[in-house]
């Protein structure tokens, strides 16, 4: 399976990862601080910076992109219960 | 000299010129949102501000208290006149006559600030329509004809929502609950109403405190402007030294230590049934001390006071927690701590747990995820001995220590694993 690595920058910690995996599976295990609210998209809580990578992740779906805009969010955040890594190197950090 | 009282049955009050108190007294609340005690109730303050082109409202009330709402606001304007409604804030006390206020008043532009519309959505459903609405942020203004309101945005002041409204002529701050408190006094005034420091201060230790960031960013907006007078949403309208309820809450939401001493803070809290997890919790210490710029107290859960701990917890950078497992849980005096710390923000602190068991050890993992439902950071997997710790599971204690002073004071070593390590 392709391999993916996430890393985040506030503990320091890379993570190599399934292709496919979606942040929220890893970012709470490593003790990141993205924190997490209704882990369904719609609460904008666990809204992350995309310090690099972040054309390796998927497009954001209509959901999160309503969302993020309803948040002022700039160009780089995304939320990490709904962003999935598609392959590469992604640097993230809390918003 | 005595002071009567200025707010009567039916009528507005007049502040100043053009602008006039429309709100609501509540003299027979005595718990306000499950988790607020008042001595004497509370008022929703609403105000209304004519210009020479027309009327605004600036927040509204409890539905419960619509009518009397209604009665003040059509004493000082017809419902044509009103060409906006503000909202500062749009928690059902202040919005809950919204809904009928924008039918009566179907021309009134509604102004809310630019973190408010996915609120205002839930709130209005009644009305079936997707409203209209004006959002706003800091400088954006709206024009009365020959005076002008405008806005700065102060969110998470409580909710995301929160603004404040200027009216400069007047040096007028509408602060939505900023600046605000549960105290219901017929007099209204600050200079005229009884002594209400207390709840002053309870309400920011409550509502305002858990934010105390963004109150000190939102001060650094606000005390520029200079106020005469601050008007909030709740509780007396400061007009006598409103500067000194600024710099109120600017020494209560400053930072105390880490201005003093310039290191990291690490709090080691225990409870302990054998002395096992004692002995655990002075190891992980004796590990942290270990790493430079970080200060380490250790604490026995059992006799303190919780309330002491909460104000420790809230300038503490990390926090760590050993408990024992009985009956597949930690143990109260643990949860007690954990249960009360939605009074400060601990969002990003860094956070571990560690504990020493007889049968099964849930503890430490139930105290982890409570650490994360907290939105703290925990970077170091906790610890869990059987019974007696031995010198090797001490030594794992004490690395336990330093490893979460070395994330603390940012020297932890970079680290690369796979995921299927964090199973």
């Amino acid at each position: 399976m392709p391999k993916a690595s996430v890393t985040f920058e506030d503990i320091d910690v890379t993570v190599t990862v399934p292709a496919g995996t979606r942040l929220i599976e890893v970012s709470e295990k490593v003790g990141a601080g993205i924190t997490y609210g209704c882990r369904e998209g719609e609460c904008g809580t666990c809204m992350m910076k995309i310090v690099s990578g972040s054309e390796n992740l998927a497009q954001p779906s209509v959901l999160e992109h309503q969302v993020l805009s309803d948040n002022l969010a700039p160009r780089s955040a995304r939320l990490a219960c709904q962003a999935q890594v598609l392959s590469g190197e992604i640097v993230v950090r809390p918003a | 000299m005595s002071h009567p009282a200025v707010v009567q049955p039916g009528q507005p009050v007049a502040l100043a010129d053009g602008v006039h108190w429309i709100g609501a007294l509540d003299p027979q609340m005595r718990r306000f949102d499950i988790i607020l005690n008042t001595a004497n109730g509370t008022s929703y303050n609403a105000y209304a501000v004519r210009g020479s082109a027309g009327v605004a409202v600036i927040d509204t009330v409890k539905i419960e208290f619509a009518d009397e709402f209604f009665a003040r606001l059509e004493q000082v304007a017809r419902y044509d006149e009103i060409r906006v409604i503000v909202l500062n804030h749009l928690e059902p006390d202040h919005s809950g006559a919204l809904p009928e206020l924008m039918r009566r008043a179907p021309n009134a532009e509604l102004v809310l600030s630019n973190r408010a519309p996915s609120i205002l959505r839930a709130l209005v459903r009644e009305l079936g329509t997707e409203p209209e609405f004006i959002a706003v942020g800091d400088g954006d203004c709206f024009e009365l004809g020959d005076r002008r309101l405008s806005f700065v945005n102060t969110p998470y002041l409580h909710w995301p929502d929160t603004q404040c409204t200027w009216l400069e002529d007047q040096g007028m701050l509408f602060s939505g609950d900023v600046f605000g408190c549960h105290f219901c006094d017929d007099r209204l005034w600050n200079d005229t109403v009884g002594d209400f420091r207390f709840s002053f201060d309870y309400y920011y230790h409550h509502i305002m405190r858990p934010f105390r960031a963004h109150v000190l960013e939102a001060l650094d907006k606000l005390e520029p402007l200079a106020p005469r007078t601050i008007l909030p949403a709740h509780g007396p309208i400061l007009r006598q030294d409103p500067a000194s309820y600024m710099a109120r809450y600017r020494r209560l939401a400053t930072p105390e230590l880490a201005a003093r001493s310039g290191e990291k803070t690490l709090l080691v809290f225990y409870a302990s049934a054998y002395g096992n997890t004692e002995r655990m919790a002075r190891a992980v210490a004796e590990g942290a001390e270990e790493v430079e710029h970080l200060r380490v107290s250790l604490y026995d859960l059992q006799v303190s006071d919780v309330a002491q701990f909460v104000d420790l917890i809230e300038e503490a950078d990390g926090l760590v927690f050993g408990s024992p497992t009985l009956n597949a849980d930690a143990v109260k005096p643990v949860w007690e701590l954990l249960s009360s710390l939605t009074l400060v923000s601990v969002k990003g602190k860094f956070g571990a747990a560690f504990g020493s068991y007889g049968w099964s050890g849930e503890a430490v993992g139930l105290v982890e995820d409570r650490l994360r439902g907290l939105k703290m950071r925990v970077p170091v997997k906790g610890l869990k001995v059987k019974l007696n710790p031995t010198e090797d599971d001490l030594e794992r204690c004490r690395e336990l220590g330093r490893s979460l002073g070395a994330h603390l004071t940012g020297t932890a070593r970079k680290r690369v694993i796979d995921m299927a390590e964090l199973a």
